[in-house]
């Protein structure tokens, strides 16, 4: 069934759980929603539309469940490199895989603004799927609100994952003697929506890096033999700057920095310094940090590096116990200095 | 990926330190700037770790919005409430007056805009029945484009409120408090590419002080202190240009003329500081009809410079470094100010806060 020539929008009834929204799901949503449902065989699953999902173990399943949910307000809704869709795929599926959980399962809701145009969903949608088909994880159930206009500015996505770890990473685990690992460049995603806000009139080639990471960091935790893997974050809002002082002070330990082994395209730096905003606080929505035992480093790095999405994966710290959690920053010209936590992400609602 | 230009290259980071090393003075030495673009750049790049322990290098007066007394924004405050439209620089809006912000008098009603160039306040003159009012803030940077929008057949509903200051007598006001041993001036870049280098020389004669003109890449700074340390180790102290690339000993003729033309030196109030003479601009008689002074009748509150317990006094004058302060990132952080250093993103309570320059590592 597909809509009327002039209904080209969402309304209120798209949300009253009546006709039209059983219409909304069976043509915009649920089609393209239906792959790796098989991954959940034999559950009731997405296309039952029950009153909630039931998820298969896997047969070998072992270890932990690890389960998180993530709400995504970014503005604008469409941004270079990505939208909203690709980001709450991402933002959920990363949060999984830097607690070294396989995601088995996702859910999907939908807070949409009355008039919402019926092509910018299904872009959205379509972009969400491509996602986590990346990652071929099924969405085992979901729900859709519509609120009046000018209540809620466009579209808002939760996303709810749920994986299994053998090991569970913890962001807390680190040594001192670690080493520290970024799977690849900083700042791409906060300075690339800031380039696309109107207020800045900027023409930019920055893209954002939201991206499911899960697929580059699999093979870690594959061979983490001798669990040499002692910590990872997901550097999102708040940037590098935030995630690091959070992994110091869960740990207690110091963690140091060499500025100039960051990853970072020029755009990002030229921007930062055009506008003052540190790519160090700005989020990423494609990457992790990554800690390990020091014999370990080279091999973790090797590793990244053979995922397209490690490719500038970099040793750029160390863990050390010389200002129990702080983050120390030794500058590119020769300086060192605190690198503290951010009061907050200098840009509003990016993630 | 690094970037083309070399101004962070750790090689020459690591020349100009083995050179400020060789040029340590034996006696306690203090470097005052007065910039708050050089304190981000020292602090971001983490610079004093290459000072040797008897060189101090503070922020002076460098933060324009952190040295505009309250009492201006008062004035500014009292202007909104009588109905203008009040347009100023950003960091200005949150600064606190005597009782409030230009922000907090917005929340409660005025209409307060901020805009990123004085050319802003125009078009929304002109796009305006109501009084609009520009807050001119800043030093010999900002002043030029004050004067540039008043010369250019400026809407009738436009008017300024000036707050001008000048860095050179700054300089020299300095000098002269008690027990602030200042032993050399790293001068700011940007005020320089405007007044060149002959007002500092024209100030600071006979005081025998190393004077360097700074850019404010963590080179550029490096070798400016490299510099200073080098005059004082020759004792030849003078006024010395750091910062060719942009600045031009006769500055900005064209600038200075705008400033001339516009402007007459005035006694005026620093935050914290007081009174220097003839270290400010007003309007000249020819402009009086802009000045917004003269078109609102305003009514002012007690006033208070500074909150009992604040030190931005003795930071804006270089006899305190931020975390000598008890308030510093315990009552006062960029989130709750107490005072105007770590409000304006130019003051060094917020370039410490944010870029954790609490000590050198």
């Amino acid at each position: 069934m597909s809509p009327s020539k002039k209904e080209t929008q969402i309304t209120q009834l798209h949300g009253a759980g009546g006709e039209l929204m059983g219409e909304l799901l069976e043509w915009l949503i649920l089609p393209r929603l239906d792959f790796a449902q098989d991954k959940n065989l034999g559950a009731i699953g997405l296309s039952a539309l029950d009153d909630g999902a039931t998820i298969a173990l896997p047969e070998e399943a072992e270890g932990k469940l690890v389960l998180t949910t993530d709400s995504h307000v970014v503005q604008p809704i469409f941004f270079p490199g990505g939208d909203i869709g690709r980001l709450a795929a991402a933002g959920t599926i990363n949060d999984l895989s830097v607690m070294g959980a396989r995601p088995i399962a996702l859910t999907l809701a939908a807070i949409i603004e009355e008039g919402f145009p019926f092509a910018d969903l299904e872009r959205i949608i379509d972009s969400f799927a491509s996602a986590i088909e990346e990652v071929d994880v099924p969405v085992v159930c979901g729900d859709t609100k519509v609120m009046p206009a000018g209540d809620v500015d466009g579209i808002l996505l939760n996303t709810t994952g749920l994986g299994i770890a053998k090991r569970a990473i913890s962001d807390a685990g680190l040594r001192p003697g670690d080493r520290v690992l970024l799977t690849g460049t900083i700042g791409d995603h906060g300075m690339a929506l800031l380039a696309a806000r109107e207020e800045f009139n900027l023409s930019t080639t920055l893209e954002s890096d939201v991206a499911p990471i899960w697929p580059m960091l699999a093979p870690l935790f594959e061979s983490d033999e001798g669990e040499s893997i002692h910590a990872m974050k997901d550097p999102t809002r708040g940037g590098l700057a935030a995630a690091l002082n959070e992994m110091a002070r869960k740990s207690t330990t110091c963690i140091e920095i060499v500025e100039s082994a960051i990853p970072m395209r020029d755009p990002v730096r030229g921007l930062s310094e055009l506008l003052g905003i540190s790519p160090l606080e700005v989020a990423n929505e494609g990457k992790a940090i990554v800690v390990v035992a020091p014999e370990a480093a080279d091999e973790t790095l090797r590793l990244l590096r053979e995922h397209p999405l490690g490719a500038d994966a970099a040793i750029v710290g160390i863990v050390t116990d010389e200002y129990p959690g702080r983050v120390i920053l030794d500058t590119e010209v020769g300086g060192r200095r605190f690198l503290d936590m951010p009061l907050g992400d200098p840009v509003p609602r990016i993630c | 990926m690094s970037s083309s230009f070399h101004f962070s290259d750790p090689k020459r980071g690591r020349a100009l330190a083995d050179a400020i090393r060789i040029l340590s003075p034996p006696d306690p030495f203090k470097i005052v700037h007065v910039c708050g673009t050089h304190e981000m750049a020292i602090t971001r790049n983490g610079l004093r770790r290459f000072l040797p322990k008897t060189v101090d290098l503070l922020e002076g007066p460098g933060c324009p919005v952190c040295v505009t007394p309250a009492r201006d924004i008062d004035t500014a405050i009292a202007i909104a409430k009588a109905g203008a439209i009040l347009c100023t620089y950003g960091d200005m809006i949150r600064v606190p007056g005597s009782e409030l912000s230009l922000d907090e008098a917005r929340s409660e009603g005025c209409d307060v805009r901020t805009v990123l160039s004085s050319a802003d306040a125009s078009v929304i003159a002109r796009e305006s029945h109501h009084e609009v009012v520009f807050f001119a803030v800043g030093f010999e940077t900002t002043a030029p484009m004050t004067a540039a929008i008043l010369l250019d057949n400026p809407p009738r509903n436009l008017s300024v409120l000036v707050s001008h200051k000048l860095i050179p007598p700054a300089l020299v006001a300095l000098l002269d408090l008690p027990d602030n041993r200042i032993g050399a001036y790293l001068a700011p870049g940007h005020v320089s590419t405007i007044i060149g280098t002959k007002p500092y020389e024209e100030w600071l004669t006979g005081r025998r002080i190393p004077v360097v003109v700074g850019g404010f890449e963590p080179l550029d700074i490096l070798y400016a202190i490299a510099l200073i340390l080098r005059q004082h180790r020759d004792d030849a102290p003078r006024v010395e240009n750091g910062y060719p690339r942009a600045v031009d000993p006769e500055g900005n003729p064209a600038a200075q003329k705008l400033l001339d033309e516009v402007f007459e030196i005035a006694d005026v109030g620093w935050r914290g500081i007081g009174t220097i003479p003839s270290s400010g601009l007003r309007l000249r008689e020819g402009f009086a009809q802009l000045d917004a002074l003269d078109r609102f009748d305003v009514e002012l509150p007690a006033e208070q410079d500074v909150i009992p317990g604040c030190r931005c006094p003795d930071i804006l004058t270089a006899r305190a470094i931020p975390s000598d302060c008890a308030l510093f990132a315990t009552r006062c952080t960029p989130l709750s100010p107490v005072g105007p250093c770590m409000v304006g993103a130019e003051g060094a309570c917020s370039i410490w806060f944010r870029y954790g320059g609490e000590r050198p590592l």
